[in-house]
């Protein structure tokens, strides 16, 4: 048995996403390897190779990969991972818009979002925004797997030396071009890695008041999310959005301000470790997830917790 | 040219779904049904283009049991021109779904094919992208912005680091995200109207394809509960449990 891990990396360096798919390939119980496509991408499979565990990493390296685009990057996927029994990449926003490509490409099913292994065909993975997890099994010889990142602790980035050797073919479909993007820079720890959230929702009001959110972050070494209410409302920008269909997280500490607690926001946090809930509704459902909930206006509340941490 | 809307039927995004007690799969006993909120919004968008006269014609499918005709009625009462239902047993795989759908696109020839990012109940994530590969067409998927460009699409879309924009070939698939648009509610006269537009049904043979089993369900179970937590009285209080009952921070 052997498992491709499809590398989630930004062509300098690897993301921490691919180590947590790694650590539910290693569930999987078979030989790893890690392929790493994209333009330029020497940095990202030197940081690959340092994986402890790993067999060796292909790197595909050209210009037709560098911005993952999906209609290259998925013939790519599917010729290299012809040779594998499990395909298997992490369940980010890049990774969500090639693999299915892939399944349908091998004439295969994809699993999305697992949480669990059971066993090597058989899978949980949350259903209905959380509400309910289901236990499936695949009957595929191949099986395309995308992995909920917060479900699996993390494997070591140092350690192993696995051999980089170049692999593939080069595809362009020629059907798709990118024209450009707009990537939010920050010096906060991402969202989906970070120990500790604060998430603001519409109680926050306008986008100036998240600058309340941000000096506790600060103190916190936090990364500051969002309810989709206040993202739809313009405060902030759609990648900070948690939620069953924004970005799954887990911290040990998450901590939301002005947020009803919709099942929707609640599918993307109700993991983390412990929870804190400011919302002057002492009736928000979000309190009956919170470990402590603070019923308070939030505009007292924020300026005193920060100075008070 | 022509638009192409996918649309499922789900349980109504209000609703929290429960597994039943023995584990045999979800509670959906008298539970409300409606459009999936994202085709919805592809509905909407498919219908803006015919607005601006950039489509001629917009039809909306969906793949189900005869209960799913409901949706497609929304859609047309939204302002879709007709409807076609593929007809299954109840729900199919994304694999099996993005093939009914292929064929489909060989049949009417869409230059514009719009399903929405995820349903929301299986969470799956995936159909649009299946039929962009089974069709070899590019794909402009979590879609904040569509914008016919001649013989190509631009489509902005949301990523984890922000948004890109890519410029694909047409035909080609878009799926929506939330902030795309505010889909509009259906007028009583349009409800009215959308009684007497045609409704085609195929059956999976017809459109030449085998209805497949990859995946089996085993078994559902509740989520871990999470204990029940306390309020506290103050900033304070609250700043002592994080510190020494947590113990989350310092
Ligand atoms: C298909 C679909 C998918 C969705 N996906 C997501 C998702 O991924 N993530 C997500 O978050 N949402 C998602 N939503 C939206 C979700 O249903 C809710 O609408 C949204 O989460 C509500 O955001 P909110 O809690 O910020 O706003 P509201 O529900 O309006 O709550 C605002 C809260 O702020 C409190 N408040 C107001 N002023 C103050 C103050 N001064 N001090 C303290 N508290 C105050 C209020 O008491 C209230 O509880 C989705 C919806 C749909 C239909
Ligand atoms: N049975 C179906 N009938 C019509 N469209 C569907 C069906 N299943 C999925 N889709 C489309 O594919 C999108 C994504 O679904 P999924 O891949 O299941 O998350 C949905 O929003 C629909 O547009």
């Amino acid at each position: 048995m052997s498992t491709l891990v499809i590398a989630e990396h930004d062509n300098a360096s690897l993301k921490g996403t691919t180590l947590n798919a790694v650590a539910a390939a290693q569930a999987l119980g078979a030989d790893i390897d890690i392929l790493v496509a994209g333009g330029s991408c020497d940095g990202a499979a030197q940081a690959a190779a340092a994986v402890p565990g790993i067999g060796k990493v292909l790197v595909a390296d050209n210009a037709a990969y560098e911005h993952q685009l999906a209609e290259n990057i998925s013939l790519l996927v599917a010729e290299v991972g012809a040779a594998y029994d499990n395909i298997v990449a992490p369940a980010t926003a890049n990774c969500k818009n090639f693999m299915p490509r892939v399944a349908a490409l091998l004439d295969v099913a994809q699993i999305s979002d697992i949480t669990a292994v059971d066993s090597a065909d058989t899978f949980e993975r949350p259903i209905y925004a959380g509400n309910v997890i289901a236990t499936v099994q695949s009957a595929d010889a191949k099986k395309v797997i995308t992995v909920r990142t917060t479900a699996f602790d993390a494997v070591a980035s140092e350690g192993g030396s696995a051999t980089v050797e170049a692999c593939g073919a080069v595809h362009d479909a020629g059907i798709s071009a990118f024209v450009g993007e707009e990537v939010a820079v920050s010096d906060r720890p991402e969202l989906t890695s970070a120990d500790v959230v604060i998430s603001g929702g519409r109680g926050m009001q306008n986008g100036e008041n998240f600058k309340l959110l941000e000096g506790i972050a600060d103190k916190l070494g936090a990364a500051i999310g969002a309810s989709r209410a206040a993202v739809d409302a313009g405060f902030v920008p759609n990648d900070m959005q948690v939620g069953q269909t924004g970005k799954i997280v887990a911290p040990d500490l998450y901590i939301a301000v002005g947020i009803s607690g919709a099942i929707q926001h609640l599918a993307g946090m109700k993991d983390s470790k412990v929870i804190v809930a400011i919302n002057k509704d002492e009736d928000a459902p979000i309190f009956q997830v919170a470990d402590y909930g603070l019923v308070a206006d939030l505009f007292d509340a924020l300026p005193e917790l920060e100075s008070k941490i | 040219m022509k638009v192409l809307v996918a649309v499922k039927r789900v349980v109504d995004y209000n609703v929290k779904v429960r597994a039943k007690a023995d584990g045999s799969d979800v509670d959906l006993n008298n539970v409300k049904m409606a459009i999936n909120p994202f085709c919805e919004i592809g509905v909407e968008e498919a219908v803006r283009l015919k607005e601006a006269g950039t489509a001629s014609e917009v039809i909306a499918v969906s793949v189900g049991d005869k209960s799913c005709q409901e949706q497609i009625r929304t859609a047309l009462a939204l302002g879709a021109d007709r409807g076609i239902q593929v007809e299954t047993d109840g729900n199919v795989e994304p694999l099996v779904v993005a093939k009914l759908l292929k064929g489909v696109v060989d049949k009417e020839e869409p230059a514009l094919v719009i399903l929405g990012k995820q349903s929301i109940d299986g969470d799956n994530n995936q159909t649009g992208q299946m039929l962009a590969a089974l069709a070899g067409m590019g794909q402009g998927t979590f879609a904040s912005e569509v914008a016919i460009d001649g013989d190509k699409v631009k489509v902005t879309r949301e990523v984890d680091g922000g948004l890109q924009t890519v410029s694909l070939n047409l035909p080609a698939v878009v799926t929506t995200d939330l902030r795309l648009n505010e889909p509009r509610y259906a007028s009583l006269p349009n409800i009215m109207k959308a009684k007497k537009k045609p409704l085609d049904v195929y059956t999976p043979e017809d459109l030449g394809v085998t209805v497949t089993t990859h995946l089996t369900q085993l078994k559902v179970k509740p989520p871990a509960e999470r204990q029940a937590g306390i309020k506290v009285e103050s900033v304070d209080e609250l700043v002592d449990k994080l510190k020494n009952e947590a113990k989350v921070i310092s």
